[in-house]
This record gives C-alpha cells, structure tokens and sequence, in this order.
C-alpha cells in the first residue's frame, strides 16, 4: 500500500501553491500521484501556522475534486485533523498520526472511531522515540492492545515503528529491520508502515539508499509506505520487490506495470 | 609526531591512530594546550568547512568527531580546569511538550563534530530546567528543538522564562525542527535559526564569529 507523500507544504511549491490558492498546481499533484500508484493522498499543511485549519480545508476540498482514493489527513493538531476528517466524503479517510504519547493517543483516538478512520500509530511514548527494536516492539504491541480496546480494527491500524539516520547510527536500520520482522509475527493482522527518506539522512545518493531500504523493509514484512509515487526507480522497486516476496499473484501486478511502461 | 599527522588522522577520523599520537605527544613533553590548538581544533575547523561545503558527508563529520575526543579524553584532565577546550559550549534540548528527539540529537551530534561541547537536556525539557542549566552551565549557545506545531509555542515561552531569569544577554538562542521558520524565529525574538542540523553548527560558528 502507497501513500502518496507530495501534497506537504514543507516542500517550497506547494506551500506557494497553497498561499496563492493555486487549485490547479495541487490538482494535478494528486491526480499525477494516483495515477502513479497511490493508495492514498497524504495532506499536510503542518508549516502554515496560524493558517493551518484554512489550508486543510481548502486543499481536502480540492484534492477530493479529482482523487478517487481516499486521504491521508496529516496533523499534529487534533483540530486540524478533525477538520480534515469532517471534510473528508470518503468512508475511510487515514489519519497521521496517533502515537502511545498519553495525551496525543486520548485526544485522537475519538476522532478516528467517529470517523471510522484508519490510523497511523508511530512506535514511541512519553519516553520519545526508542533506540533498540525491543522497545519498539513492546510500544508497538501496547498501541495494538490500546487501538483494539478503543475499537479500531486490526486491519485500519499501521504501525510506524520510526526509522533513524543510518549516518548517525549505523544499526539504525538493522534495529527498525529487526522490529517489522517481530511486529510483523506478533501482530499478523495489523499493518507496517514508513517514510523511507530518514534513513539516509546525510549521506550522498539518498535515493538508491531509500529504494535499498523499502525492499529489505518489505522482506521483513513492512507493507505500506509513504513515499514520492512519481519517483520512477523507487516505485519500479517496490513492483518488483511485491512480485518476489510472493505478494503479487502470478507477477500480474508487476507485468501491468511493465505495459504501463512503468519500467522504460 | 607532527600536528598535521594529528590533523590528517582527526580529519580521516583514525581514532585509534590519533589517540597513539596524543600518547606520543604527550610523553615527549609536548603541552596539551598545543595538541589542542595545534591539532583538535584546526582539524575540526577543516572537517566543518568542507561538511558545509558538501565535500564530506554527516558520517565523516562522526568519525572525525570520535577522533577528536580519542585525544582529548586524554588532554582534558591535563589542562587547567576553567580552560575551554572547544569552540564554545553548547546547551541543546527539545521543548516541553515534544517527545521528538531525532532532529534535536543530530543537532547535538553535529555541534560535538563541529568542536562544540554539548549539554543534552534530552526531551520534553520545561523552561525552568532551560534557565536552570543556563545557569549551572553558562553556555555559548542554546539551541531549541520542535518538531510539532503544537509545541512549538513552548519555544517562545522558553525565551520569555530566560529573558526574566536575567540570562538572555549572555547566550545565542538558536531555534530549529521541520515546521519553525525564519519568520518564526524571529518573530519570537530568537537569535538565529536552522533549517536543518547542520545550518545549526554553521549559525553558531557565525554568531560566536560575530560576537
């Protein structure tokens, strides 16, 4: 499963795009991004302060005027996000995020069962962001029991256990590695996700490190990602690594994307 | 021993080379104070002029850093105590209410490579322990982290709590984290701003320049 990460006004275009009320520029963003594969259409405004609530509104309504695949409704305000749910016509809208942060988790998690939304769970507490896999997957098997009794299905639930610059850190890859594998066996049923650009943070070709990174990812049981679905090798990477773990029936997936000139 | 095999090991980040090389120093009589204005602190300055330029990567900046405090640990305890031994002294903390540390530890990593020693109040750090560390540390610099709009008010309140301590005149405050601007930045009366972690070191090694 793909998000479409583009429509995020920390990136300079869209914020201008948003300023100026640009209806066209963001259009197109989301089309060309489902169009290339999205699942789903990330939506952050987070950088607009003071205007944040406003953005939200404005860019759900124009992205929902061409997509046909639900939002992602990205915010670290509880309002905005609800805003954004409210305006969102589709039946499961995605939100990002909800964390094991006491406040954070009471104050979203009402707005993801009235809304019957799905939810992205980053892996850290009231003690931040974990080092080691095993605190990840203890805070990831604590929000799975916490989701579950607040009555989110297992399958709207996506675990993002917070990948860390490898330049800082060299196993911080192979620690986030090692909690998909034991998250994924603990809890089947939930689903996997990530960014992929962290990771490479500070180092040359960040590229190649990113695509490197889904496809072992993947292996280790990661099933959804927030990624640029116009970013061709990455997304060629991501058909070709779905076909090979077995998760593309007979590599039909993969031979559509080969038609679609996906590859060239 | 010559300094500029100091430096070239510091600058190749050959811990284990540059610790035998201070040991060396050292025995030969050579005063600690050289070693480190000599050897540490020119080659920490070229490891950050060619970081900021692109021609090295945040892993070597590491390395080099690690290096660096192969040989000082040694120095350290031999020089004279109220001596700064670096750049400055940095204080680095994520404001109260934000639990994000990735940004604010690169940061803090980035500083330490870039010849600064730094105070790590961690996370979710009130105003009160900001002043209080002011206080008890009397950095250079103070730099503050947020990664959420909705923390990042705390940032201003942090200014105000260390402007009423009486403390604001004798620091640089430094604000950064994904959604903070320069706008913002100055708006709440900061000094400087960083838009990523190594803007940081460059800002701090601009304003202590400066000042």
């Amino acid at each position: 499963m793909l998000i479409g990460e583009l429509i995020n006004t920390s990136r300079d275009a869209v914020r201008m795009a948003v300023e100026s009320r640009d209806d066209s520029f963001i259009r197109e963003l989301a089309e060309e991004q489902e169009k290339a594969g999205a699942d789903y259409i990330d939506v952050n405004c987070g950088s607009m302060i003071g205007q944040e609530s406003e953005a939200m509104r404005w860019l759900v309504k124009i992205v929902q005027e061409v997509a046909s695949v639900p939002l992602c409704i990205d915010s670290p305000s509880p309002e905005v996000l609800e805003l954004g749910l409210a305006s969102s016509r589709e039946k499961s809208p995605m939100i990002n995020s909800v964390s094991a942060e006491t406040e954070r988790f009471r104050e979203i998690i009402p707005l993801a069962t009235r809304y019957g939304a799905k939810v992205i769970a980053l892996c850290m507490d009231d003690g931040g962001v974990p080092a080691s896999a095993d605190d990840r997957v203890k805070i990831a098997g604590r929000l799975v029991t916490d989701l579950s009794q607040a009555g989110v299905a297992l399958d709207d639930i996506f675990l993002d256990p917070l990948v860390q610059p490898i330049s800082t850190s060299e196993t911080a890859g192979r620690e986030v590695l090692r909690a998909v594998d034991a998250i994924r066996s603990a809890h089947p049923d939930a689903h996997l996700v990530s960014g992929l650009s962290n990771v490479s943070f500070g180092l040359p070709s960040r590229k190649l490190l990113n695509r490197t990174f889904l496809v072992q990812l993947m292996s280790a049981g990661m099933d959804a990602f927030l990624v640029d679905p116009l970013d061709r090798d990455l997304m060629g990477a991501y058909y070709a690594s779905a076909a090979l773990l077995g998760l593309d029936e007979f590599g039909i997936g993969y031979i559509e994307q080969f038609r679609a000139g996906a590859f060239e | 021993m010559s300094y500029e095999e100091i430096r070239e090991q510091v600058a190749k980040g050959n811990a284990p080379k540059v610790k035998e090389l201070t040991e060396a120093a050292l025995a030969q009589g050579t005063p600690p104070q050289e070693i480190l204005q000599e050897g540490l602190i020119p080659a920490m300055d070229t490891v950050g002029e060619k970081f900021q330029a692109g021609e090295i990567f945040v892993s070597e900046m590491m390395i080099a850093a690690r290096a660096m405090y192969a040989s000082l640990d040694l120095i350290k305890p031999l020089l004279a105590t109220q001596q700064s031994v670096t750049k400055g002294k940095a204080i680095v903390g994520t404001v109260k209410g934000d639990l994000h540390d990735i940004g604010k530890n690169l940061v803090a990593m980035l500083m330490e490579g870039g010849g600064y020693e730094v105070v790590d109040l961690g996370i979710n750090v009130p105003p009160s322990k900001f002043v209080d560390a002011i206080r008890e540390q009397n950095p250079d610099i103070v730099l503050l982290s947020a990664l959420l709009t909705t923390t990042m008010p705390a940032m201003e309140e942090t200014i105000r709590a260390i402007e009423a301590a009486g403390l604001r005149g004798s620091i640089a405050i430094g604000v950064g984290g994904a959604p903070v601007t320069q706008e913002f930045a100055e708006r709440i009366g900061a000094d400087f701003y960083a838009p990523d972690a190594s803007a940081a070191v460059s800002q701090a090694n601009r304003v202590l320049a400066g000042s």
